[in-house]
């Protein structure tokens, strides 16, 4: 899910790159070794003496008046803060970027791996050049910074088919897993405890139950890491996924629950019973604040149309404070991000723009990445710092222990699963999810978060902590390529969704409720269907704006696919790549039937009836899309960017401006075919219908049959995004703002066609130069498809 | 089980090994079929299409049809009951068994070429072997019919762009003349190969005698 960075050339450059970089790390390395030190000494005087140091600069300032002005002066107190963070988050990045730029070493070992690494030679460096090292991972910084980005993203993105579809198991993991994890592990140190042969451990059950809740929750952070480099299937994917993601809500119940009775020092079984009922709230409370705050930002983006340029804020905004809010109430704030991203999703997607959908994608990813850089550094400084106290049998048993309660958890939960499955879960199923049990940072800032004083023992559960982790992130992480490999566990799909599979994907959902209600029985299928119409009918009618909320499923995945079609084409430098998608030559004269309506032509057949039909949906989308009102932007700022209101225009226009160069190549070549000189006033229903069927070979239809045609202007030439697609050519409409309009067909010479075309197009290129992240398919998928 | 049975039990044998399904899930299916066709031995399209759930589908009569139809029996005919029988209802609904933990490779294709057969069957109404365009696009409309006029309207750009897809892929190089008559099977296969039919392509078929409460007419 983490963009990749490329190596930049692999050849030749690639020798003195890695070079330059490594120099450049060192560097940054030393820079930070000199700076966190001086940076931390610092700190006792800034706090308590940064208002004498100032009276004390002002009076001495007017004491010493004859003393030089000083022309350069040097003071770190007051930057330090924001400087320090830059400074570790520039460290990260120069870490991400020397990886990749070192060819072989990403594909062995995972990165999680090497940016411990990295945090240990930091930590080290820091601690060479003074005694101790600052706290960098403290918990608050953990939970309320470096978490939710992670998260949000895995929320926002998370493929709701297969979760949906696997919830039942994924929430026995989770679950009853965790449960059994944290109890197994709990109470066999305690048993190990209690032998006499071992050396001064004296932890009480209750204690140990603690460090087992903590020790025994698979983190995302580690799994998604891990997991993004291996590609393997998506069933095998969703399961552990889902199941680090959900079993938050049981760690929060269990570490809560334990550390308050490990103050008292025992349990009753009214409590136990209690603590069933603080999980079904923390569990479902979490998930409805989510939901609320989902909702809300659904809600609120129906009206962006107008400020387009805040609405990823929305989107962050609100789902931070669902995180927020659960914290306050104790309740799961994973819970809540995930709920609130899988909500908000489908109906924010159709109200807000295509470049605010790039950019909330953008920063996702690249806060997520900067997160997930920046806890496995932090992990590394964090474990040369300490405090750690080192005992054997503590260790190594709890090492092993959790291996084996992983191991056997899973294989008793599926033994039970797999009764109710339907697509039951093999062996090397079962062994990818057990080896997929990782525990990362999360568990650590657990253990942090315990008081000192409460838990002497605090220390040897940080040291276990960190050696399973250790262990789980750099020995299982390392070897579950190879493993995956071995064993011939199936992969990850990497086919684009095709819209024949759409159709079929619809059409079989639709069949299978019909066969159940044949059946007779209420299936799974007959309650999606149920929710879906639900869907359909009300929340959609409420939260999407205009005539999207109306807009079938598969209409919308098409209109997407021509949309991406269009943008490829555009980026792939004109017409003359036409075929990049489909390497055919097939076109729509093919797969017409020969005898099609009279009045058509023979050449002409390739224009299917489209055009009543096709232009009046692309008026409503043109409507819906298009902004009305006069674009007359003399600068260029932030309040007045200009968006995508005609951004479909341009899209548009771009795309009939292709389809008219393909054409007129293709007429001059097969001379004598034309009817009718090119035109450049084509209706855009025809070039749509040219689009949608991807031809290599058309004529022309002359507009008859009345049908109007719709003609886009674009902004007036200040706009910076507008392009001068007319200016030469003495439009009649530029000598005032006309903006975005839509004009019944004017008549246009055909001379300036190809010349302008070319021209336009590179200028359009660089305006849509955004290429925008790579291909994910995961987020096409519509709500509860 | 109260009423009497109208099938001695060797039939159900028979139909076991047929169907592949379990005594106890044909005994369930006797008992809805009895429903539907209310105790007559057999059922018309009439009996399904009173199934009230069945209103909301949009491809309700696609599915309707599928029973009726004569292809889908696991013979060589052609063609179209009026009626059908108990052993007629299996068979069908014995397409949407799922594949269990000892299915094999060579089974599980078997099973998966026997289901993306039957939704070929569906498409191809005229039961020439292809789907051509215009059947493609029944397909489409019927999928969109539930949408209101900006379905049908769009149902017919769909069509032409995924037959176009099925054409580009399977058929790379066809000149300017050639003519695309229709979807085969074989291509048909190779378009739903992404979709991995066994596993998606199923219900949950109960096993034990069915409690009421769960159950409707």
């Amino acid at each position: 899910m983490l963009p990749r960075i490329a190596p930049f050339n692999r050849t030749g450059f690639a020798r003195t790159v890695p070079e330059l970089g490594l120099l450049l790390l060192a560097i940054l390395v030393l820079l930070e070794g000199s700076v966190l030190p001086l940076g931390a000494a610092s700190t006792p005087e800034t706090n308590t003496h940064g208002e004498a140091n100032r009276s004390g600069a002002v009076e001495g300032h007017s004491n010493h008046t004859k003393k030089a002005f000083p022309v350069l002066s040097f003071n770190y107190e007051s930057v330090k803060l924001p400087f320090e963070i830059s400074l570790w988050v520039l460290l990260a990045f120069l870490m991400k970027l020397g990886f990749h730029l070192v060819p072989r070493l990403s594909g062995i070992v995972p990165e999680s791996c090497l940016l411990i690494v990295v945090g240990l030679l930091v930590g080290g460096l820091i601690r060479l050049a003074r005694e101790e090292v600052p706290p960098v991972l403290n918990s608050k910084l953990f939970f309320y910074c470096l978490l939710p980005p992670i998260i949000l993203d895995a929320g926002y993105f998370l493929p709701i088919r297969p979760f949906m579809e696997n919830l039942g198991t994924i929430l026995m993991f989770a679950v009853v897993g965790t449960l059994w994890n944290a109890f197994f592990v709990g109470g066999l140190l305690f048993a190990i405890c209690l032998i006499p042969q071992t050396p001064v451990l004296n932890i009480g059950l209750l204690p140990c139950l603690l460090f087992g809740s903590i020790i025994s929750a698979v983190d995302p952070v580690a799994v998604l890491a891990v997991f993004e480099e291996i590609h393997i299937n998506e069933l095998l994917h969703i399961l552990v996924f889902g199941e680090s993601l959900l079993n938050d809500a049981v760690t929060v119940v269990l570490y809560h629950l334990f550390e308050e009775f490990a103050l008292v020092g025992s349990v009753t079984v009214l409590d136990g019973f209690l603590g069933i009922i603080s999980f079904l709230i923390v569990a479902l409370g979490g998930v409805l604040f989510g939901a609320i705050f989902g909702f809300l930002a659904a809600f609120t983006s129906r009206f962006t149309s107008h400020i387009r340029v805040i609405e990823p804020l929305f989107v962050f905004v609100y789902s931070y404070m669902a995180y927020l809010a659960a914290e306050m109430f104790h309740l799961s704030g994973i819970m809540a991000l995930i709920a609130c991203g899988a909500v908000m999703r489908p109906y924010v997607e159709a109200n807000i723009s295509h470049k605010s959908h790039t950019t909330i994608k953008y920063f996702l990813k690249m806060w997520s990445s900067v997160s997930e850089t920046l806890i496995f550094i932090f992990l590394g400084v964090a474990t040369v710092e300490g405090p750690h106290e080192w005992n054997w049998v503590f260790v190594t048993a709890t090492v092993i222990l959790c291996l084996v309660s992983r191991v056997i958890g899973v294989v008793g939960l599926t033994f039970v699963i797999n009764k109710f499955r339907i697509v039951k879960l093999t062996t090397k199923d079962q062994f990818i999810i057990a080896y997929g049990g990782l525990r990362g940072a999360i568990a650590f800032s657990l253990g942090f978060l315990l008081d000192e004083h409460h838990f002497k023992m605090r220390n040897i559960f940080l040291t276990a902590i960190i050696t399973v982790v250790f262990f789980t992130v750099f020995v299982q992480g390392m070897t579950i390529k190879p493993l995956v490999e071995l064993l011939a566990v199936k992969k990850k799909q990497e086919a684009k969704r095709s819209i024949n599979e759409e159709i079929h994907t619809q059409f079989l959902d639709h069949l299978l409720t019909g066969i159940e209600d044949i059946c007779g029985h209420y299936g799974h299928h007959h309650w999606k269907d149920k929710l879906n119409r639900f869907n359909k009918k009300y929340v959609k009618g409420f939260l999407i704006v205009g005539e999207r909320s109306k807009e079938p499923q598969l209409i919308a995945f098409y209109h997407k696919m021509e949309m991406k079609q269009a943008i490829q084409m555009v980026e792939s430098g004109g017409g003359s790549k036409l075929a990049s998608a489909m390497p055919s030559t097939v076109s729509m004269q093919n797969i017409q039937p020969k005898n099609q309506a009279a009045p058509l032509k023979p050449k002409e057949r390739a224009l299917p009836q489209l055009s009543k039909g096709r232009e009046e949906e692309i008026r409503k989308i043109l409507r819906t899309n298009l902004q009305r009102t006069r674009q007359r932007l003399h600068s260029y700022n932030r309040h007045t960017l200009v968006g995508d209101p005609e951004e479909e225009g341009i899209k548009d226009l771009i795309l009939k401006k292709q389809m008219r160069i393909e054409l007129d190549r293709k007429i001059k070549e097969m001379a004598n075919h034309l009817t009718v000189p090119a035109r450049t006033q084509d209706s855009p229903t025809m070039r749509r219908a040219r689009l949608a069927s991807d031809p290599q070979s058309f004529t022309v239809k002359p507009s008859a049959d009345g049908v109007p045609v719709i003609q886009v202007d674009l902004a007036s030439p200040q706009s910076p995004d507008s392009v001068n697609l007319f200016d030469e050519t003495g439009q009649p409409a530029q000598n005032d703002d006309q903006g975005l309009m839509m004009k019944t067909k004017s008549s246009e010479s055909d001379k300036r066609s190809e010349k302008d075309d070319l021209r336009d197009q590179q200028k359009l290129m660089r305006c849509l130069s955004d290429p925008g992240p790579a291909a994910e398919e995961d987020e096409d998928e519509p709500f509860l498809p | 089980m109260g009423a009497t049975q109208t099938r001695p039990e060797p039939q159900y044998q028979d139909l076991v090994e047929a169907t592949g399904f379990s005594l106890e899930q044909i005994k369930n299916l006797h008992k809805r079929f009895e429903q539907l066709s209310g105790n007559a031995d057999t059922i018309s399209r009439e009996n399904l299409e009173r199934i009230p759930a069945l209103a909301n589908n949009p491809i309700k009569t696609q599915i309707i049809e599928a029973f009726f139809d004569k292809r889908n029996q696991h013979g060589n005919e052609l063609g179209s009951y009026e009626a059908i029988g108990f052993k007629e209802f299996l068979m069908v609904m014995s397409h949407f068994r799922p594949p269990t933990l000892r299915t094999t490779e060579e089974e599980k294709e078997a099973m998966r070429e026997e289901k993306v057969r039957f939704l070929f069957n569906m498409h191809d109404t005229d039961g020439d072997g292809k789907i051509t365009l215009q059947e493609y696009r029944r397909v489409v409309e019927e999928l969109l019919s539930k949408s209101g006029t900006i379905g049908q309207e769009a149902a017919r750009a769909i069509a032409d762009a995924a037959m176009l897809e099925v054409a580009s892929t399977n058929v790379p190089n066809m000149g300017p003349d050639d003519f695309y008559e229709g979807i085969t099977f074989e291509h048909f296969q190779q378009i739903l190969k992404g979709l991995e039919m066994e596993s998606r392509m199923h219900i949950r078929f109960l096993d034990a005698s069915t409690a009421h409460g769960c159950c409707r007419k």
